[in-house]
């Protein structure tokens, strides 16, 4: 029934909706920031752990659509292990691949991220991918405790 | 069903023609606006081809027939509202617009620091911030009269917060979030027992139900065209008479004066004083257009056939399972709004727009009824007098399979 809409809601979506991974408060957290979309109320806390500039523990709490919460879920799993530089390279590719101006984006490069490159196809729901990552960018500079997407 | 000619009204509408994915369009999204009739269109394209200048200012024989038909549009309004003068019938950009001028004119003249003007948790934010910002401006204070946990207004607490120091109170005819239409008759009374004035905001409840603003004895009632299956750009404040004439200008410019020197400026009479500038003249006369439409229909019938609607609609929406309906007042006007255990309202928005249909989600430009509701949105369908028991079915059919998929 939902045929046309196979591209946006891949079946790791839906896994991670369900289940997400690192949905958890990390108490000793090095950053705290709250990341919130008043369009569609998606509201959420990223917890990240910081050993020198290496992200060694990454987690959220709060609510949101299954396209925002696969995508913070999935966030999480893939900065853990990563270096600031690091995550925040991987902050603009994924701005890219999912705003669809580069339409060369390596989607392999993207790893399982590859699976959000379908909101391009939506710009409706293209904020609902990249607020997690807005707020990471946040945590990362250190200059903020709460952002807005609108 | 009613003897609701539904097949003409339907064929009467262009848009509902239209294939949305590869899908018949349906369309539930009418509280945020509607679509508008075959007359609605060709009026507006006849009066460019045919009649349009622009209106009070010239001799030449197209601005006194574009005058007339804009004269003629404000009586129109005034019949259909059952206003006692044409004077009372004020043209605005919408019901937004309207509640501003009521707050920047008569709140700035006639309320004070200390004031207090009387709201409900109910409102759309077009009658929240208005009040905030005049509340800044000169120090009054804002209330909100509560409501339960089906959505309807507690009367007693609204009755409890009318004060000796209440100068206002504004109060939505019909919810947009929830579909609660308010016993406004009664809470006009109980104000008026203190000599409080009230506004209605009657962006929902006009297209939906028979508006006659003598028997409510309201103070001023705000609509906007767009929701009235006519164009964006046009709304309604009435107001009566009196009041409208102790208030001062709005806004300055072209058409509110009667005379202007450096040295001072006198008013134009009502309802011109508050309408500065060039109005939207088009957009005006064919909201006539509209309303000749609806007045075929009959207000009534179009009540007596939503009414049906909204009860296929809540009953078919009971049967299913991890379904929760936010507002569930006894009088209610043809709008679901809901929420499903395991999808999220922009999971639902989308999905069933891939099926064709329209709904809204998210949180209604009405943020305090989802904090109180304790959800972060809803996905809404909102009835017109054109949708069906069949896109009903769609509809729910469609809720039913996301739900399967979402697991």
């Amino acid at each position: 029934m939902f045929d046309d809409l196979r591209d946006l809601y891949q079946e790791v979506i839906f896994d991670h909706n369900r289940n997400p991974r690192n949905f958890r408060v990390i108490e000793d957290a090095d950053r705290t920031v709250e990341g919130f979309n008043p369009l569609c109320g998606d509201r959420l806390t990223l917890y990240i752990k910081l050993d020198g500039d290496k992200i060694v523990d990454a987690s959220f709490q709060g609510s949101g659509c299954a396209i925002s919460t696969a995508s913070v879920s999935l966030m999480t799993e893939i900065i853990k292990g990563k270096t600031i530089d690091e995550a925040e390279e991987l902050f603009e590719k994924f701005h890219e691949m999912t705003t669809g101006k580069d339409e060369d984006v390596q989607l392999e490069a993207m790893g399982k991220l590859a699976v959000l490159a379908g909101v391009r196809e939506y710009p409706a729901r293209v904020k609902c991918a990249t607020l997690a990552w807005h707020t990471l960018d946040a945590a990362l500079k250190n200059q903020e405790t709460s952002i807005s997407t609108e | 069903m009613t003897q609701f000619p539904i097949q003409k009204i339907r064929e009467d509408f262009p848009i509902l023609q239209e294939k949305i994915r590869n899908k018949p369009l349906v369309y539930l999204d009418n509280a945020a606006t509607c679509q508008k009739p075959a007359a609605v269109i060709e009026a507006m394209s006849h009066l460019y081809r045919h009649d349009y200048a622009n209106v009070h200012r010239g001799v030449h024989t197209l601005s006194v027939r574009s005058t007339d038909l804009y004269e003629g549009a404000r009586e129109k309004v005034r019949q259909f509202i059952n206003a006692r003068s044409h004077k009372e019938i004020v043209f605005v950009k919408g019901t937004t617009d309207a509640i501003n001028l009521v707050a920047q004119s008569f709140g700035r003249a006639q309320i004070k620091a200390g004031d207090e003007i009387l709201i409900t948790a109910m409102e759309h934010h077009s009658n929240i911030v208005p009040w905030q910002i005049l509340c800044q401006q000169i120090g009054a204070v804002l209330k909100v009269a509560p409501i339960n946990q089906k959505g309807e207004l507690q009367v007693e607490q609204f009755e409890n917060l009318l004060s000796d120091k209440t100068r206002l109170v504004s109060v939505v005819h019909m919810s947009n979030a929830l579909g609660t239409i308010n016993p406004v008759k009664q809470l006009i009374d109980k104000a008026h027992a203190r000599n409080i004035p009230v506004l209605l905001d009657g962006a929902q409840a006009i297209p939906h139900m028979r508006v006659d603003v003598q028997d409510l004895d309201c103070d001023f009632y705000a609509f906007s065209g767009h929701k009235l299956y006519a164009p964006t750009g046009i709304g309604v404040l009435y107001g009566k008479q009196e009041l409208l004439e102790s208030m001062p200008p709005y806004q300055g410019g072209g058409d509110m004066i009667r005379k202007v020197t450096f040295e001072e400026t006198e008013y134009n009479d009502l309802p011109y004083k508050f309408e500065a500038g060039t109005p939207a003249i088009a957009e005006a006369i064919v909201l006539g257009t509209a309303i000749d439409y609806l007045v075929d229909v009959g207000m009534d019938s179009v009540a007596a056939y939503e009414a049906e609607l909204l009860a296929y609609a809540t009953e078919q929406a009971h049967k299913i399972k991890g379904l929760r309906i936010i507002g569930e007042a006894e009088n209610k006007g043809a709008i679901l709004s809901f929420v499903l255990d395991n999808v999220h309202p922009h999971d639902i928005g989308t999905m069933l727009d891939s099926l064709g249909i329209a709904v809204r989600a998210g949180h209604h430009c009405a943020m305090p009824v989802m904090d109180f509701f304790q959800v972060p949105a809803t996905a809404r369908a909102s009835f017109a007098m054109y949708n069906t028991v069949d896109e009903i079915d769609i509809l729910m059919d469609g809720i039913k399979s996301l739900i399967e998929v979402f697991g």
